[in-house]
Parts: structure tokens; C-alpha cells; sequence
């Protein structure tokens, strides 16, 4: 390998088996603790709004709402290229912290905004304002839970923090409809109670998160000229990071949004449409227990086979949620697999994109392997809308899990020519 | 980090903390109180005491004046729209009724908050009920009560997850058929099968004295359309373009609608009518943005409901004759969702 990676060694697996006596126990970092506690309670302020904002529009406002999700479409793809920029701001500045905090600040500002937002234009720019927000920190979130974790537990690390962001995704929507229970049109006081969940989630980010640094570009750690600065293509041809991203675009190209899963469960049986809300509770329920076992099991086994496993897993659900027996047991089963899926794939993820990209990239590499995701689901979304509608639900679906074991199955070929210089885990 | 800096910021943060969530409980506390005061306060509209009945010649609406009955089901003669109004104790979001029973499309809030059509009988009594995938927009029974369509907003979770699309189903008041997402049904526009993925149906109105026919909006790749509706065929032929949420007038000759004049994106909806039979277009004189399927008063005027300025929550119902020259006026305040009892 060259200088590039600093002669990085947790390219390798641990060189020991996993019980082996040298490697050091997991210790779990206080900054990702800490960071976990932010991402809960901005979670908590975002998912309380988002589970109502529908309800608002239109029951409260009297607004409709067609016009309401195709700009929302556009955010979603704003929100998805700012992830890659951000993160390459980050690695610019060296300073993660500091772009996070603006991409959370910016959130909960646009939480203030909801408070005095009274018409759709209002309205739309204060979502827009939360989504550009969310795009804007994730990649330097991950960066600093990269320098702070152990590089043996890496995937573990993700996973709490992981555990952490879904115990506030799965509080915010039952915290709002309890709210709206209490007080039927009580939308200001969710957004008072959102704006409060963001603004501790800030203070608890400035104030308890260290200003930890990455190293710039350019300051190669041995004191050699490092490569010129700028945003560099030659990043995502790093042997690893190429093949990665290659990778999870082929699988986001055939990943199914959730909201697609649900409606095909809906279809099939009218339970799912009267609990259609705990659909969504149900699956981050299985994401957050998940979290942390499926990134040690990460660590052990390898992150790209859980990675690929976790795609599995929503095979799995794909088909069974195109299988006519309908009722209680297939639709649970659903939702688990489903935890699965995310659980094996999102912080995992991270890690993998974290251990194939040199430390002066961190963050833009972490945010590239975002955009990426962001961008081929998004894709997938509107394909599978079209599907959907030429085929019905069932046969689209088994459609797209056809398609889906063939990207399994590249991916794998794909991921293993890259991980080609480890020895097999 | 030093220990005396650590503390230091420790204690911003439990300040900070203990501000916050200080100052966000008070504005819960107060906003429950109020909301409790105002349950129980006296209408801002005056209230007849006796329950209400329902009587041919009169109005049915939704009751949106701020306190006690606030969002239940209204009523008031035709002729004296402005008077005492009677409530039922039925609160809904959507209504409309027949002399024969009426339909309720409503939230059921909770920590599993879901969305239920009820059909009441005459009495206000429920009759069958049945779970929608989404959010009430639209709701119409058929003259003589005997077919029930919906259109809520099916929504995923979050606010893109599952795009913003319809659900338009015709049920029948009485056993079990049906028409199902009328999105399944073959929409033709001359002559030609539309089978693009986004298609979208809303705003049924029903043809009196057909119990076959019906009028609704449909849209595909941007352009919007009036549909004839058939049951039994299961087709929408394509008629008009531009035409949302018709209503077709007691005389079935005239349909009533929103027509946009704005973008897609910022729409602005100006009331208009069509005449059948010649394909003639008149635009009212309303110039407010009326989002709303439009009632017939009678084969004259027109009855829509409007947001009450300042006062989120509350809306007016305005009339405005089918005629260039007319001008709008209130016709019953804090109200929404009228129904024309005949």
C-alpha cells in the first residue's frame, strides 16, 4: 500500500481470532456516547414533526398535499448531494464538530421557523431548511465517531450510536400522536416540544462533544508533501472505496423504500392498514435492538459479508411480502426482516466506506458512500413507483427481488476483488 | 478538557436543559388548559339545544366554531343559514349526507393514530365502519344514499416516503360490493388505454338517478382531467380537461369545480362551472383560492368552504351564484364540508 492510507493497519481484520488475548476489550468512547445522545434527540424533534406534518397540512391547514411531496423529492436529492459536500468541507476545515454542529443548528433553527410557518411556501422552505440540515451533518457525525471508536470495534461503535439515533426515531412519532391524543389540534405545542428536543441535542453536541481533529489535507502524517488540495475524483478510485461505492449503488438501485413495503402489506390485508403507523415504529424497534449485535457480529465476521447479508435479509422480505398469505405472522416478519436489513447496513456501512478511505478524506469519503445510497434509493423509489403500477404490487415486488438477488450476487464478486488483500476473516 | 472547564460546561448544559424543557412544559401546560377551557367554553356559534334532525330543506356541515361541539356535525334550514344551528354529537373531519344516512371520515387519534369512514344512519347512529389508508380530503354518497365514495391522502410515514398520492374508492352502502382503488379501473382519453404509473383519482360525484354513473378528476403526467365514471364497465373516459373535484348540479346538466390557475407547484384554484351538454367554461368572480369539491345549493348557487382568516383550524362556508357577474358571500360561518339535504 502507499503512504496514502499512513500506514493504517485496520485494513486487516484483527490479526488475532476475536477472543484472542491481544486484542484490547471494548471500551465504549464517551464522544460517541454523547454523539448518540444528540442523534437521539434531534431524532426526537425530527420524527415528531415529520409523523404529523402530513396531518397538519391537510387536516388543519386544509392544504393539499400533491405539490407538498413532489418538492419534497427535490429536497430529498438536495439533501443527497450535500452529504458528499459536506463531508469534504469537514476534512477541508479538519474540523468535524464544527460542520456538524452547523448542520444541527441549522435543523433546529428551521424548528423556529415551524413555529411562525403559516402558509405551504412557509412551510416547505422550513423542511427544506430541516432536510438541507440533516444532509449537512451526517457525514462529519461519522467522521468523529471514526476517530473516536476503537478500530477493532469499529461496526460496534456504529451500532450504539445507531441503537441510540433509533430509540429517538421510533419516541418522536408516538411522542407527537400522545400529544395530539391529549390535545386534538395541539400541532404547536409538538413543535414547541420538537424545538426543545433539537435545541438540548445542540447544547449537549457543543458543549460535551470534543473538537476533535482530522488530520487536513496535505499534513501527511510522516512529514512527506501530500497530494494537492481540492476535492479529488482519484478519491473514489482508492482500491477499496471505488468498488464499495460501486457496490452500494448497485444494491441502493434495488433497494425498495419502506413506505413501497408497507403499502404492498397494506394491500394484502386490511390490518396493516389500520396499524400502518406501527409499521414504521416496528421496524426501528428491530433496527435499534439489532444495532449493536449485528455490528460486533460486523467486526468479527466481516463487515462487507454482514453488509451483504443485511441485503439478504430484505430478499427475504421482499418476497415475503409478495407471498399471498397474508395476516399477522408474514407482516411481523416483515417488519423484522426489515430491522434486520437496516441493522446489518447502515452503520456497518459507515465503517466499511471509514476503513477503505484515507484519514485526510475521512469524512468526504463517508459522505460520498451517503450520497451515493441517498441517490440510487431515491432512483429506485421512482422505478419501482413505475413498476408498481404496470405490474401490481405483488409481481413488482417479486420483480424486484429478482433484480435484488443478481445485485447480491455482483456486489458480493464486486466487494470480495476488493478486500481481495485480506486474508479471508 | 480541564476538570474546572468540564464543569464548567456541565453546568451550561443542565441550565440550559432545565430552561428548555422548563419553558416547553409551561407552553404544553398552557396549551392544555386552554384547550381544555375551550372544550368546554360556550360555541362562538350560537347552538340550537335541542339535537339536530335530519329534515329535507336543510344544510348538514362540519361545525368548526371554536368550543363546545367544536368539529361535530352541524345542521341549519336552507333558508336561514345564519340562525340557531343544530349539532349532532358526531364529530368527523369529512361529511356529507342524504335523508337516508350520512358518511364521516375521521381521525381516530392515539399512539396508533389511524383513519376510519362511518356510516351513520339517520339517526347518527353508526351503521358500518370501515379502516382508509390516509388522510380525509374527500367524501360523497350517492343521491339516494346507496353507494359511498372516499379520497383520503395515502401517506407513508414520513413526509416523502410514499409520495403524496390518492385513494379513491366508491363502497356500497349496503353488502359488500364495491369498486376498489378506482386507480385499477382502464382510464381512457380519446380512445386511448392511459396506463402511465402515475395515475391519480380524486373528487367523485355521483350522477342522480344513475347508479352507474359518476364523475371524477384524473390525472397523469401533469395534465389533469373530468372523467365519466362507469361501475360496471370499470372504465373513466376522459371528457374535459382541467376539471378537479367536480360536482355535478341537481339537475345533472352542470358541473362545479376548482380549476387551476396557477402552476402545478403554487396552484390557485378559481370556482368554476361546465356546462355538459354544450362544454361551455364560466369563471366566477371569486378570486380567493378555493380548495374545496364545491356543493349546488340548488341549480343556481354554489356552496364551498373557505379558511377563516387568522383563526387556523376554522373556516366559513361561502355562496356564490353559477353566474359571471355574481358576487360571493357568507353563508354560514365557522363551518366546512356542506351537504344540501333534499
Amino acid at each position: 500500500m502507499s503512504d496514502r492510507n499512513g500506514g493504517r493497519k485496520d485494513l486487516a481484520p484483527p490479526a488475532t481470532s476475536p477472543a484472542g488475548p491481544l486484542k484490547a476489550p471494548f471500551r465504549l468512547s464517551p464522544v460517541i456516547l454523547w454523539l448518540g445522545v444528540v442523534s437521539m434527540l434531534t431524532d426526537v424533534s425530527s420524527e415528531s414533526v415529520s409523523a404529523i406534518l402530513p396531518l397538519y397540512i391537510t387536516g388543519f391547514l386544509g392544504l393539499s398535499t400533491i405539490a407538498f411531496g413532489i418538492l419534497d423529492g427535490i429536497n430529498q436529492g438536495a439533501s443527497a448531494i450535500v452529504r458528499i459536500a459536506a463531508g469534504y468541507a469537514s476534512d477541508r476545515m479538519g474540523s468535524p464538530k464544527r460542520v456538524a454542529l452547523a448542520g444541527y443548528g441549522l435543523s433546529m433553527v428551521a424548528r423556529v421557523g415551524l413555529l411562525f410557518a403559516g402558509g405551504f411556501w412557509a412551510l416547505t422552505a422550513v423542511v427544506t431548511a430541516d432536510r438541507i440540515g440533516k444532509g449537512i451533518r451526517t457525514a462529519p457525525r461519522d467522521a468523529l465517531i471514526v476517530v473516536s471508536a476503537q478500530p477493532d470495534y469499529l461496526a460496534r461503535h456504529f451500532g450504539v450510536h445507531r441503537m441510540l439515533d433509533n430509540i429517538g426515531a421510533a419516541g418522536g412519532p408516538l411522542l407527537a400522536f400522545f400529544i395530539l391524543m391529549l390535545m386534538p389540534n395541539g400541532y404547536a405545542t409538538v413543535f414547541v416540544v420538537s424545538l426543545a428536543f433539537a435545541t438540548i441535542g445542540v447544547a449537549v453536541l457543543a458543549l460535551l462533544v470534543p473538537n476533535l481533529k482530522t488530520p487536513k489535507p496535505g499534513a501527511a502524517p510522516d512529514g512527506k508533501i501530500g497530494p494537492a488540495r481540492g476535492f479529488r475524483w482519484r478519491l473514489l478510485r482508492e482500491p477499496g472505496l471505488g468498488r464499495l461505492l460501486v457496490a452500494a449503488g448497485i444494491l441502493g438501485l434495488l433497494t425498495v423504500g419502506d413506505g413501497f413495503i408497507y403499502l404492498v402489506l397494506q394491500d394484502r390485508d386490511s390490518f396493516a392498514v389500520q396499524w400502518f403507523p406501527l409499521l414504521y415504529v416496528g421496524t426501528n424497534v428491530v433496527f435499534l435492538i439489532l444495532a449493536v449485535p449485528l455490528g460486533r457480529l460486523a467486526d468479527r465476521w466481516g463487515k462487507a459479508r454482514v453488509f451483504i447479508a443485511g441485503h439478504v435479509a430484505l430478499l427475504a422480505c421482499y418476497l415475503l411480502a409478495a407471498a399471498p398469505a397474508g395476516g399477522l405472522g408474514p407482516t411481523l416478519a416483515c417488519l423484522v426482516l426489515l430491522g434486520v436489513f437496516y441493522a446489518a447496513t447502515d452503520g456497518v456501512l459507515a465503517a466499511l466506506a471509514s476503513q477503505l478511505t484515507p484519514p485526510d478524506k475521512l469524512a468526504t469519503g463517508l459522505g460520498a458512500a451517503q450520497t451515493v445510497v441517498a441517490l440510487s434509493r431515491m432512483t429506485a423509489s421512482v422505478g419501482f413507483g413505475v413498476l408498481w403500477f404496470a405490474l401490481g404490487p405483488s409481481a413488482a415486488m417479486v420483480v424486484a427481488g429478482c433484480c435484488l438477488a443478481g445485485g447480491v450476487v455482483a456486489s458480493w464478486f464486486i466487494l470480495r476483488g476488493g478486500l481481495r488483500q485480506r486474508p479471508a476473516a | 478538557m480541564t476538570a474546572a472547564g468540564s464543569r464548567l460546561r456541565w453546568g451550561i448544559l443542565l441550565l440550559v436543559t432545565a430552561l428548555v424543557v422548563g419553558a416547553a412544559g409551561a407552553y404544553a401546560a398552557v396549551a392544555f388548559q386552554r384547550f381544555q377551557e375551550g372544550k368546554t367554553a360556550v360555541s362562538t356559534a350560537r347552538v340550537a339545544s335541542g339535537a339536530a334532525v335530519l329534515a329535507k330543506g336543510s344544510v348538514l356541515f362540519r361545525n368548526t366554531a371554536p368550543g363546545q361541539g367544536y368539529g361535530m356535525i352541524g345542521t341549519v334550514p336552507l333558508a336561514e343559514p345564519s340562525g340557531e344551528r343544530s349539532l349532532a354529537g358526531v364529530a368527523c373531519d369529512r361529511v356529507y349526507g342524504t335523508l337516508q344516512n350520512i358518511v364521516c371520515l375521521k381521525t381516530n387519534r392515539g399512539l396508533v393514530t389511524n383513519f376510519e369512514a362511518v356510516l351513520l344512519a339517520a339517526d347518527w347512529r353508526p351503521a358500518t365502519s370501515w379502516a382508509v389508508p390516509g388522510i380525509p380530503s374527500r367524501t360523497r354518497l350517492s343521491a339516494d344514499g346507496s353507494l359511498v365514495a372516499t379520497t383520503v391522502f395515502v401517506t407513508g410515514h414520513s413526509y416523502g416516503s410514499a409520495g403524496f398520492s390518492t385513494e379513491t374508492v366508491i363502497t356500497a352502502a349496503q353488502g359488500s360490493g364495491g369498486t376498489g382503488n378506482l386507480e385499477d379501473f382502464a382510464l381512457l382519453v380519446n380512445g386511448t388505454r392511459i396506463t402511465a404509473a402515475d395515475r391519480n383519482i380524486w373528487g367523485v360525484t355521483f350522477a342522480p338517478g344513475q347508479s352507474d354513473t359518476f364523475y371524477a378528476t384524473a390525472a397523469s403526467s401533469g395534465r389533469i382531467w373530468l372523467v365519466q365514471g362507469s361501475i360496471s364497465a370499470r372504465t373513466l373516459t376522459a371528457i374535459h380537461d382541467g376539471v378537479e373535484c367536480p360536482s355535478l348540479s341537481p339537475d345533472g346538466t352542470r358541473i362545479a369545480y376548482k380549476k387551476n390557475t396557477g402552476s402545478p407547484l403554487a396552484a390557485h384554484w378559481r370556482v368554476a362551472v361546465l356546462d355538459l351538454a354544450t362544454g361551455k367554461e364560466t369563471v366566477l368572480s371569486e378570486s380567493r383560492s378555493v380548495d374545496d369539491q364545491i356543493e349546488w345549493r340548488d341549480d343556481q348557487t354554489l356552496l364551498y368552504g373557505l379558511a377563516r382568516d387568522g383563526a387556523a383550524g376554522d373556516s366559513d362556508i361561502w355562496q356564490i351564484s353559477a353566474d359571471p357577474a355574481s358576487r360571493s358571500s357568507v353563508y354560514i360561518e365557522h363551518a366546512w364540508s356542506p351537504s344540501v339535504l333534499r
